[in-house]
């Protein structure tokens, strides 16, 4: 499948047919997933109507890992194959992934405050996200700092598949130290300890962020191709202009 | 619905983290769909200059 898609022409073809759909369905579950969270179910017994925030923070959390694992993941096919779509997908999930990120630790934040009474603690899962979002930031500075393309996105390439580290240490910091975050209450081996009445607002919004992400990262990428065809066509057109006026 | 709003006193949280999530996700939409706007209008300008281009030198050729 991978190399299937791996043609640009291919990939443009399936992008096109798929992309329309993606944000008809993100927009779907959005509109299911937002009612559910903030109007159906029913506070919590301990947090109150602040659990409506996990609604948003959890998947904000869960996304930013994702988009991290995606641009890690992209990063090592381009570093080995040189594939230039591998890149164009790692350029592309690296500002959602930020963006997932920066909205994780402020929603955080903001249910913290009034549960734990303070907005910020330098606890391993809090800390290990902040470098997430951190790691986004360098990533995007670095290729930006860089003007030859090929070589950004080698530099790029080398600090996204460095920073995968931090993945497993934010997943298992709840674990591994005594951290004032909880710990996993739905990816356990155990299954989900969470009320269905809350794991159904939650999944549905995950579900809603997810495809939202695909939507973002696919309508990116084509417009990162329709970019280069432009560029492509702009040299010609300057070479052409030149030999021209030459003659 | 002012107790809908009033979110038994935690709105404080609760309406800016939904705020915050939405100016979010609504701006990464906006500057996608602009960004794809943008490149399929220079590319399209571009080929439209391109096809002029041909045509000019094919009836210089002709004549």
């Amino acid at each position: 499948m991978w190399s299937y898609l791996a043609n640009p022409e291919r990939f443009d073809r399936l992008a096109r047919a798929v992309i329309p759909w993606t944000w008809g369905v993100a927009a779907l579950l959005f509109a299911v997933g937002l009612p559910w969270a903030l109007v159906i179910s029913p506070p919590d017994y301990q947090q109150s109507e602040t659990v409506r925030i996990m609604y948003v923070h959890v998947p904000a959390a869960w996304l930013a890992m994702v988009a991290y694992s995606g641009l890690a993941v992209s990063s090592f096919v381009y570093f080995i194959w040189r594939h230039n779509l591998a890149d164009l997908a790692a350029r592309a999930l690296a500002p959602v992934g930020a963006v997932f990120a920066f909205l994780c630790l402020a929603t955080g934040a903001l249910w913290g405050r009034p549960m734990w009474g303070a907005w910020w603690v330098w606890d391993a899962r809090l800390t290990s996200m902040l470098v997430l979002f951190l790691l986004y930031l360098g990533y995007m500075a670095l290729r930006a700092a860089i003007e030859d393309e090929k070589l950004a996105a080698r530099a790029g390439a080398i600090l996204a598949m460095a920073g995968v580290l931090n993945l497993p240490i934010i997943k298992f910091s709840v674990d591994w130290w005594n951290t004032l975050h909880q710990p996993a209450s739905v990816f356990r081996f155990d299954g989900p300890t969470i009320h269905p009445s809350a794991l159904w607002p939650l999944s549905i919004m995950a579900l809603a962020f997810t495809v939202l992400l695909t939507a973002l990262v696919l309508t990116q990428m084509r417009a990162m191709i329709l970019s280069r065809k432009a560029d492509a066509l702009e040299r010609r057109r300057e070479r052409r202009l030149e030999l021209e006026a030459g003659l | 619905m002012s107790a809908f709003l009033a979110m038994d006193g935690y709105g404080a949280f609760v309406w800016p983290a939904y705020g915050l999530t939405l100016l979010g996700v609504g701006g990464l939409v906006l500057w996608t769909l602009q960004a794809r706007r943008a490149a399929a209008a220079r590319l399209a300008r571009l080929q439209a200059l391109e096809t002029a281009a041909t045509q000019t030198t094919a009836t210089e050729m002709d004549a």
